[in-house]
């Protein structure tokens, strides 16, 4: 794909993205995740081409672009989730804090310790809330109740499901709704502490109220973690993220801060593609 | 109404179905008649003793089903406890850990073992494995034989063989339904697991919990297969009716006897006291087949676990 560096013709008419005020600081925050070209195919499907991008941290930056375009594929780069698959070949570089994930000798659990994932479906184990949640700690070697019990209370109230379920965290986590369960997943993400955290279009199976909730939940988690999420809904990358990324075909068309990609896109595909002209 | 009008309402369809399904029930209270009407000499003569008397003696005309009873459920057990780790351990590495170049053929033969006929286990049980139990109960040091556990002299033929050979047949049909349910496991379970930092052990041990209603289920229709098991045993077990807990000695069980007897029993009570063991070996399957829906249940309903589309635990005698 040849890059069009032609100017939009109306940079007028854009989605509103100043729900909440623009983040000063986002041009002064650390590097969270830095890739360099990143390639990966699927046998012989190139799926991403030449990725580099760095991800600010502790702030949240949304992956946004038509279907098939392969966000989801970048962002289980980031915490080699696609070594699962047999056919995925990734080169380049993902360094988080400077280390290398891909590098010789890395510890993949450490790495997906570090990174926590919360995926498009909600996922729990078919075990009470409180096993969910400690899921991650438990394998981490953590056997002390109290230890348990106080992660687990921590953990779901920043997910901002602890009074919901305070009074019944042994029932079965499969009884919860489907928003709740969605917390859940994301309070089981936190509870190991990472210091990233990944979203698959968290919400696309939730209604407005739930998706409510995901997105002020996300916008309480930035102080504390590397947020990247992938998403559908264009609004909810405005109202969400401090940078977005929109990707065609597996290459990065455009990336900056969202406010001005949404109001003043750099490059005239982005503007079809948030305009609604196309995908 | 006219034609047409009842194929649309799918009246008739419906009729179809409803007799289908009587016609189980028919058939399972048919059985269960012929059971009891062939068996009426014996359970006059015999009432509620028959169950526990060891007694099996055509020439005195007393007859006792507990020999054949303990025969079967001892051996069935020990098939279990053999079989049910081996067919895991089978069915994860099958849907888990194998190459995928081997994981294909690996599974057909597995389903080939499940499909082949007992007679041929029995052959081999009998040309193989009891000559190689033989020897194993020879080597087995004196002080060890004084366990009542293996006790007895060394005839190679006995429950330990029948066991081996039950083990041996139940495996490939227990680890091809336990790949089943496997496979129902959803993958975004393992991934959960996984990007919380499971190691591939602790994936697979989520997998194997997510499945648990259904891998209960397996072994449970591995042990409906061992209860029910003829021609295998009998070329094996030693056909001798005792309620030994050596697993050297020769035993029986209900199958075997009503096999091997049926065709020669000359005496009304003796032939209805075979027939009454048939009815014997219906309960006890009935009995087996409930406690192991409700053990099902039990789980399933702990957790309200989602169901997986797998064999529940029918058990066929
Ligand atoms: N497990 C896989 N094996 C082979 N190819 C895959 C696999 N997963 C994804 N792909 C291919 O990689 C490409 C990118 O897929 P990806 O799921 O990353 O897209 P996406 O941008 O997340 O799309 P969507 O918005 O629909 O979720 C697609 O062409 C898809 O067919
Ligand atoms: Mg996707």
């Amino acid at each position: 794909m040849t890059r069009e560096l032609q100017a939009p013709a109306d940079p007028g008419i854009r989605i509103r993205t100043e729900l909440r005020p623009a983040e000063p600081a986002a041009a002064s925050a650390a590097i969270g995740i830095e890739l360099r070209d990143v390639n990966l195919s699927y046998g012989d499907n190139h799926v991403l081409h030449d990725i580099s991008m760095d991800v600010d941290e502790k702030r949240v930056t949304a992956l946004i672009g038509p279907s098939g375009c392969g966000k989801s594929t970048l962002l289980r780069c980031l915490n080699r989730m696609n070594d699962l698959i047999e056919s995925a070949r990734t080169t380049g570089s993902v360094k988080i804090k400077g280390q290398d994930i891909y590098g010789p000798g890395t510890d993949v659990i450490a790495v997906r310790r570090r990174v926590g994932m919360v995926f498009q479906k909600s996922n729990p184990f078919p075990k009470s809330i409180f096993d969910n949640v400690v899921y991650g700690l438990r394998i981490g070697g953590v056997r002390d109740r109290t230890a348990l019990e106080a992660a687990a209370e921590k953990s779901l109230s920043l997910a901002a499901l602890w009074d919901e379920v305070k009074d019944r965290l042994q029932a079965s986590a499969l009884s919860l709704s489907g928003g709740q369960q969605q917390r859940l997943c994301i309070a089981r993400a936190i509870a190991v502490e990472p210091e990233i955290l990944l979203m698959d279009e968290p919400c696309s199976a939730l209604d407005p109220i739930a998706t409510l909730k995901i997105e002020e939940l996300i916008y309480s988690l930035k102080e504390r973690y590397t947020i990247v999420i992938v998403t559908h809904n264009l609004q909810q990358a405005a109202r969400v993220s401090d940078k977005t990324a929109f990707f065609w075909l597996g290459r990065l068309v455009e990336y900056g801060v969202t406010s001005d990609m949404f109001t003043n896109p750099r490059e005239k595909l982005t503007e079809d593609y948030i305009t609604g002209r196309f995908g | 109404m006219t034609r047409t009008a009842v194929a649309r309402d799918g009246s008739l369809f419906r009729l179809g179905l409803g007799v289908a399904a009587l016609a189980v029930v028919a058939l399972v209270l048919g059985i269960a008649f012929v059971l009891v009407d062939g068996s009426l000499l014996s359970l006059r003569a015999f009432g509620f003793s028959f169950w526990r008397t060891q007694v099996w003696d055509p020439v005195a005309r007393r007859f006792g089903a507990l020999p054949f009873i303990w025969g079967t459920l001892y051996s069935s057990f020990l098939a279990l406890l053999l079989a049910a780790p081996v067919a895991l351990g089978i069915a994860v590495f099958l849907s888990e850990l194998s190459p995928r170049l081997l994981r294909q053929p690996l599974t057909f033969l597995t389903e080939l073992l499940a499909a082949f006929p007992s007679i041929v286990y029995g052959l081999w049980g009998m040309f193989v494995l009891v000559p190689v139990v033989r020897k194993l109960e020879v080597a087995t040091p004196g002080w060890m034989r004084h366990v009542p556990l293996f006790s007895g002299p060394p005839l190679g033929v006995g429950m330990l063989a029948a066991a081996l050979v039950l083990a041996v047949m139940v495996v490939p049909f227990t680890a091809a339904v336990a790949r089943e349910v496997l496979k129902a496991v959803p993958g975004a379970q393992r991934e959960a697991a996984y990007a919380l930092g499971a190691t591939r052990w602790e994936a697979i041990r989520m997998a194997l919990f997510y499945g648990r209603t259904g891998i209960i289920g397996a072994v449970m229709l591995g042990l409906g297969r061992a209860l029910g098991e003829t021609m295998a045993v009998t070329m094996v077990i030693g056909n001798n009716p005792q309620v030994s807990p050596s697993i050297f000695a020769p035993q029986y069980t209900m199958a075997s006897v009503i096999a091997n007897e049926f065709t020669e029993a000359a005496d009304p009570l003796h032939l209805h006291a075979l027939v009454e063991i048939g009815l014997v070996l219906f309960l006890l399957t009935i009995v087996i087949n409930a406690l192991s829906r409700l053990l099902l249940w039990r789980v399933g309903k702990k957790e309200e676990a989602p169901a997986v589309p797998a064999a529940a635990a029918p058990v066929a005698a």
